[in-house]
Order: C-alpha cells, then structure tokens, then sequence
C-alpha cells in the first residue's frame, strides 16, 4: 500500500508515483507539475489541520486532503 | 481546401494511432514539457546559501496557535489606525465644510434666493455632500492604503489558506476568502473577484453572501455608530479601542454569517459537495508604499468617493424636497416614516432609519447622510459638525438608545447590497433571479437578526 | 476548410474575435506568464495604465488593453490572466491560450519569475509549441538577487532558442533591453527558433503521421505540430475554440466524433 500525498507529515519529502484520478482532476494535478518523478515537500498545515501548502517545483501551493488523497508517493524522509 | 471531412477523419486518425493509450497521453506529453523545463533550469539557475525567510514567516502566520491571533490582530490593528486616525481629519472636515455651508447661506441671503432655493441647494444638495465628504474621506483614505500594503505583501492568500477548513465545511471554496476581502474595498469588486472561482455553485455562493462583508461605504457608518454609542460610555482613552473592538468585532460576526448562510445555501438551494481547490501561496513581496499610497488614495479613494457624491448630491436634495413638501401639516418624508414605522419598531429601529436604507439604495455611504438629513430638516436646525452634535440628535431628540445602534448596525451589515452591487450580480450571473436573491438573502437575514436582537434585549429587561 | 481567418486578414479577425477596436491596426504585444509573475505591473509600466496589481493569484482574471509608444511606433499590450499551462483545463488557461493562438499576437512575451524558473519554464515551453514569436521576460530578478538565486540569461537564450531579457518592472530595471528585443521580433529582425520538445518515441512517431494531414486541413493557420498533439490527446476545448472562432458549421462533425 503506497502512501498519498496527504500522509505526508510536514518538513518531508516525497516522491510522485502515480495520480489516482482521471479527467479534469487529474488535468488540473498535472498542470501543478505533480508529475511521477517530481519531488514534493509539505511545507506548512493549515491551522485547523487542512489544507496542507506543498512546495511543487519551486511554488507553494495549498491542496485540500482531497485532492492531495489522489496522489500516490513514495517517502524521502526529510 | 476541404474540410470537414478531412478534420473529422484526421481525429479519427489520431485515435486510431494512439489507440486506447489515448487517455494516456496528457500524462506523457507533460511529463515530457516537465522534464524538459527541469533540465533547462538546472543548467540555467545557481543558487547559493539561501536563507527561506518566506517559509520562516509562514510557519508563524499559518501556525496552529498564531495563525488566528494574528489576522484578528492585523484586523483590529488595521481597523485601530482607521478609527483613531480619521477622528481629527473627520472633525475638521466637518468644521471647515460646515463653515462654508454657513457662508452659503449668508450668500443666498444676501442675494434674496427664495427659501425653497436654498433649502435645496444648501440644506439638501450640499448638506449631503458635506456629510459624505466628511464622514467617509477620512477613514477611507487610512484604510484602503493598509488594506493595500497587506494585499501587496500576499498577506490574503494566507487568509485563504487559514479559514479554508471553514468554508470546505460550509461547502464552499476556499478562495471564497480572498472575494470576501476584497469586499471589504467594495462589494462590486468583491462579486467582480468572485470569477477566480471555477466551479459555477461555489461561485454562486461566494457572489451571494459577498454582502455580508461590511465595504467601504458601509465601514464610516459602523465606525461612526460605534464611536458614538458604544465607546460613549467609557473614558476618553479607550474611546478607539472600544469602538475598534466593536467594529472588529462585526466583522467576525459578518464572517460567521456568511460561513453559516454558505452552509444553508449549500444543503438548499445550492447543493453539491466542494469541487478541487487549488491554491498558490506566493512570495512574499516587498510593497511599493510609495505607490500604494498614491495609488489607493488617487484610485480607489476617489473614485469610491466621487461615486458617492454622484449619488449624495440629488439624494440630499430629493430628501430634503420630501422632508418640506407637506401634504395637511406632515411632511412626505415624515408620512412614508410613519408608514414604515410599526414594522421598524420590530427590528428595533425607527421608520426614518428604514426608510434612510431603502433610500441608500444606490450607494449605502448615503445611508447615514439620509438619515441625518431626514432626521434634521424636519426639526430644529443644528451645526452637526461634531460626533458629540450628533449623539444629541439622536439620542435627546430622536430616543435612541444603544439598542437602536446596534439594531441599526446589524442591519447596515445586513441588508441589501447597493445598486452597484446588484447591477455586478446581474452582469455576471446573467440572471435577474440570482440578483433578487443576492438582495433577498441579505435581507431576510438582517430582519430576522435585528427582530431576535430586539426581543431578546427588551425581553432581559436590558434596555 | 474556409475560415473566415483567411479570408479577412488579422487585424479584421482580431476586431472580430477579441473586441479589438476598428484602428487598431498597430503591433499587438500579448503578456502572458504563471501567476504572480508580475505581468500587471509589467503592464502597468509600460502602458502607464494603473491597473491595480495585488499579490494573490487569479487577480487579472480577463485580459486588459493598454498601449504605448516606443521609437515611435504605437503597439498594443495585451495582459493575458496568469495561469500554470496553456493546457485548457480552466477558463483562464483557455483564454490565455485562444488569444496566443488565435488572435496571433506579433510578439507573446512570457513574463517568468527568476526565483521560481523551473515551474515558469514548463509554460515557456508550452507557448514556444504554439508560437515562434516568443520573448522571454525573466522578471523579479531584484528578488532573485535578494535571495541570491542567479538565472544565467544568455545560456537561457540559447537553450530556448528564443530572446530572453532580464527584469525588475517593480522598479524599471530592464525594459529598455526588453522593448529592444520586442521591436526586433515584431518587425522580423530577429527571428526566433523556439527549441522544439522531445516527446517519447510512441508520440513522436503518431505526430509525424498526422502532422501532414493537419497541414493538408488547416493550412498553415496553427502550428501543425502543436494541434497534431492536441489532436492525440483528444482535447475538445481546441475543437470548441476553433468553432468559435472560426464558424461553426465546418466543425460540427469534429464535435460528433469527439462525443
């Protein structure tokens, strides 16, 4: 069982494997450069535990454990 | 050149080449764009020893114990230097505006005008204006330039990333904080923002409740009541504090009504479950202040400004023609009060404050205005060029107590959206439903509130 | 097919198309670049307009119109909503796209962000598959200095293939070089070669089979390799974009494949 993005505890790093969705979903995830093989850090939780800010390519961007569910990673540690 | 045919056969083609990979492809094909912009830059860039001060300030905004402590204190901080700034400023605008409008009188005197004309020109047309400059200049020029420097540093984004839980958990989007904080500059700006935001439901509701989020015209009023009324009671020192904390205050109660009618909306006339929500959480930059300054002031100030002029001008002087036009010995202005009287008793109000909203229609700086002309042009004349001129109104001639403030607070917070707004709603939505109800919503929430209010407080003998 | 693009020429198409007004027949400069890369105040600068420029994403949501004089000769700006790809999976990413494509701007200059090139690179690269005519604009370099980040802009040039010109808007530094570059490219004095991405093997070869029948079809309208793949990936925003822009009946069958 592969870890997802949102398992990610903040200050880790991880690797895209795979984007469990499809269409439009999985569009808008690829255009945030979270393709396989890019690396991903959690930067930051929200105050109230959601949404977590990941550093993807050099930008920090927030995703809703939803959308950060869909990403399947594998763990660098820190 | 032909056409149709070859096209069709071309995608046809193009599927019958990829085959069923095809749902593959977009995958590939950024992957590939990706890889190719990661070898550049890694050729491209150097970085040497950088120390990641954005990520030092986020850890501290965003953080579970200072992450709300600081927005309320940026909010109050912001809301602070409003206040006690545009006191001095307001005052003498007021003293040297009402200044002139005694030379005005003495003019028209002195060149034998009818009566009529001057109660027109002065006491209704420049009355008004004199009232809109003086109320509203003051705190708009200290707030949109600090409302600016945060929005310039990327303080907002932060907001967004903050609240977010709350409004997933009223089914809304997140960047629903962001089009609720640029309401606070102005509602139509607030309902223009509101196009950030992809999914049309999400959009609707953020556009729908964008009122709740008290704008610039709406922002004197408040602070003006609240100087008035609730910091009336304590020592001269705390004077800004009580009313910044009052104010500040609103502003979370509007937060918390729009979250909760976000809800309503989502389990009723809206429903759905939240879409994907994405948000970039940008550099910090340092603000130009130069340029906010003259910026906020030159654009935003006097344009909103100019508007409310636009507005105030034959505002004043319709309402002074209606407060003088008798029919038998009661005024128009006195008869339509009355009329709306028994139902303004309810919400804790009195007719010529209903009144004084439905006629702020097109913009609501000119609530306050209204209300004080059709308060005044029935009555005695008064020099109202202080706060303290105006507590006596309103209080020793009028029976206001500090129920009625707050009933008419509530209310300027809730109620209908201005003309301006209204027409936005229509522009972007295209429907006129959805722009009644963007009136309607807002509405039924301020009576409901200011009945609840009203009842509760005379029901536990406060009043 | 019979587009009305070919028939009425460019600045006729544009007037159509994008509300371009009747006398614009001059130089049309399209922004375009991730969010939060300084494209409004890039805008602002150059047009003197005072569009207000905030730091939160999504703010330039519609394109604005502005122009300004240089050397001069009167040019357009045109600041198109900031967005991460060209890839049509949002209103603003096909709004960006359909004016690079269709409105054919004499120059799209991308505005990137020097402390963040990487992410900015991927939309270079995006705008290059569908224009030749492409300046880069390596912004906020005042920024990347302050967080001492170094973009090495020639090599930057080279590798692209196309103009690269280094800038703080924020502060004017830079944009003499820039509209240097951007008159050269507009009048054909300097020629950019974009550097063309390598798909896999698999795509490449489904491309060189298709691209001649795109040519066949469309002429040279679009650029036959870009919709080649758009083609592939079966992107129906493309096929509604040129329904709208190019009349609707020659596309209805496409419409009904794609279904």
């Amino acid at each position: 069982m592969c870890p997802t993005l949102n398992n990610i505890p903040v200050g880790c790093n991880a690797l895209v494997k795979k984007i469990n969705a499809s269409g439009i979903k999985k569009r808008r995830l690829l255009d945030l450069g979270l393709v396989p093989g890019t690396k991903v850090e959690a930067v930051g939780r929200s105050p109230l535990g959601d949404p977590t800010a990941y550093n993807i390519r050099g930008a920090v961007i927030a995703l809703r454990n939803e959308e950060a569910s869909m990403v399947q990673v594998s763990k660098l540690g820190n | 050149m032909n056409s149709d045919n070859s096209m069709s056969s071309l995608l046809k083609e193009a599927q019958g080449i990829i085959g069923p990979q095809q749902g593959q492809m977009r995958d590939r094909i950024v992957n590939s764009i990706y890889q190719t912009a990661e070898s550049i830059a890694a050729s491209t860039v150097s970085t040497s020893g950088k120390v990641d001060w954005d990520r030092k300030i986020d850890k501290i905004i965003t953080s579970k114990i200072w992450g709300f402590p600081i927005m309320l204190a940026l909010l109050t901080v912001v809301l602070w230097i409003t206040i006690t700034g545009a006191n001095v400023p307001s005052s003498l605008l007021a003293e040297g505006l009402f200044w002139i409008e005694a030379k005005l009188t003495d003019f028209f005197m002195a060149v034998n005008a009818s009566e009529w004309l001057h109660g027109f020109l002065v006491l209704g047309v420049y009355r008004g204006l004199a009232w809109v400059v003086s109320v509203m200049l003051p705190p708009m020029a200290i707030f949109f330039p600090l409302f600016t420097l945060l929005e310039d540093l990327g303080y907002l984004p932060r907001v967004a990333f903050n609240l977010d839980r709350f409004f997933k958990g009223a089914g809304a989007h997140g960047k629903q904080a962001l089009t609720m904080s640029m309401g606070f500059g102005c509602n139509a700006a607030g309902v223009i923002a509101c196009r950030i935001i992809e999914s049309p439901r999400e959009r609707l509701i953020a556009t729908l409740t964008n009122a709740f989020v008290p704008c610039n015209g709406r922002f004197p009023t408040l602070i003006a009541l609240a100087t008035i009324f609730i910091s009336g009671s304590v020592a001269v020192t705390f004077k800004s504090a009580a009313a910044t904390l009052t104010v500040a205050g609103l502003v979370v109660v509007g937060i918390a009504i729009t979250l909760l009618v976000s809800f309503l909306l989502t389990k009723t006339l809206l429903r759905g479950i939240p879409s994907s929500f994405t948000l970039e959480l940008p550099p910090y930059r340092k603000p130009q202040v130069g340029q906010v300054l003259i910026r906020s002031v030159l654009d935003r100030t006097i344009f909103v400004l100019a508007r409310a002029m636009i507005i105030a001008a034959p505002a004043g002087g319709i309402v002074w023609i209606l407060a003088n036009t008798m029919i038998g010995d009661t005024s128009i202005l006195a008869l339509v009060a009355g009329w709306l009287d028994p139902f303004a008793r309810h919400m804790g109000l009195d007719g010529f404050i209903l009144m004084a909203f439905i006629c702020g229609l097109p913009a609501n700086e000119i609530v306050f205005p209204i209300l004080i002309m059709s308060y005044v042009s029935g009555g005695a004349m008064m020099e109202l060029d202080s706060l303290k001129a105006l507590r006596q109104l309103l209080v020793e001639q009028h029976g206001w107590t500090w129920l009625t403030a707050l009933c008419t607070t509530l209310f300027v917070l809730c109620h209908w959206p201005c003309g301006t707004t209204l027409f936005t709603i229509q522009r972007e939505q295209k429907s006129w439903y959805w722009m009644f109800m963007a009136a309607l919503i807002p509405t039924l929430v301020g009576i409901v509130l200011c009945i609840a209010v009203n009842y509760l407080v005379r029901g536990l003998g406060l009043v | 097919m019979g587009l009305t693009y070919q028939s009425t020429g460019t600045a006729a198409f544009r007037e159509e198309a994008f509300n371009f007004s009747a006398d614009d027949k001059q130089p049309v400069i399209a922004l375009a670049g991730n969010p939060n890369t300084g494209k409004s105040t890039l805008f602002n600068l150059l047009t003197g307009l005072r569009q207000h420029t905030g730091n939160w994403p999504g703010k330039t949501v519609l394109q604005s119109k502005g122009s300004f004089i240089h050397q001069g000769i009167k040019y357009t700006v045109v600041d198109l909503p900031g967005t991460y790809s060209l890839l049509a999976n949002s209103i603003e990413e096909q709004v960006a796209r359909d004016f690079i494509c269709f409105a054919k701007p004499d120059v799209t200059v991308v505005v990137v962000d020097a402390t963040c090139l990487e992410r900015n690179l991927n939309f270079v690269l995006q705008v290059m598959e569908i224009t030749n005519k492409v300046v880069v604009c390596v912004n906020l370099i005042d920024e990347a200095r302050r967080k001492k980040i170094q973009v090495h802009t020639d090599k930057l040039r080279k590798m692209l293939g196309v103009p690269v010109a280094s800038t703080a808007a924020n502060i004017g530094e830079g944009i003499p070089k820039l509209l240097d570059l951007v008159s050269k490219v507009v009048f054909d004095k300097l020629k950019p070669k974009p550097v063309q991405i390598k798909y896999d093997k698999e795509i490449e070869e489904a491309v060189s089979k298709l691209e001649p029948k795109v040519i066949e079809a469309l002429g040279s309208e679009l650029n036959s390799r870009w919709v080649a793949l758009r083609l592939l990936e079966g992107d129906t925003t493309l096929i509604q974009s040129l329904e709208n822009y190019y009349g609707k009946q020659h596309l209805q069958t496409l419409q009904e494949v794609l279904a």
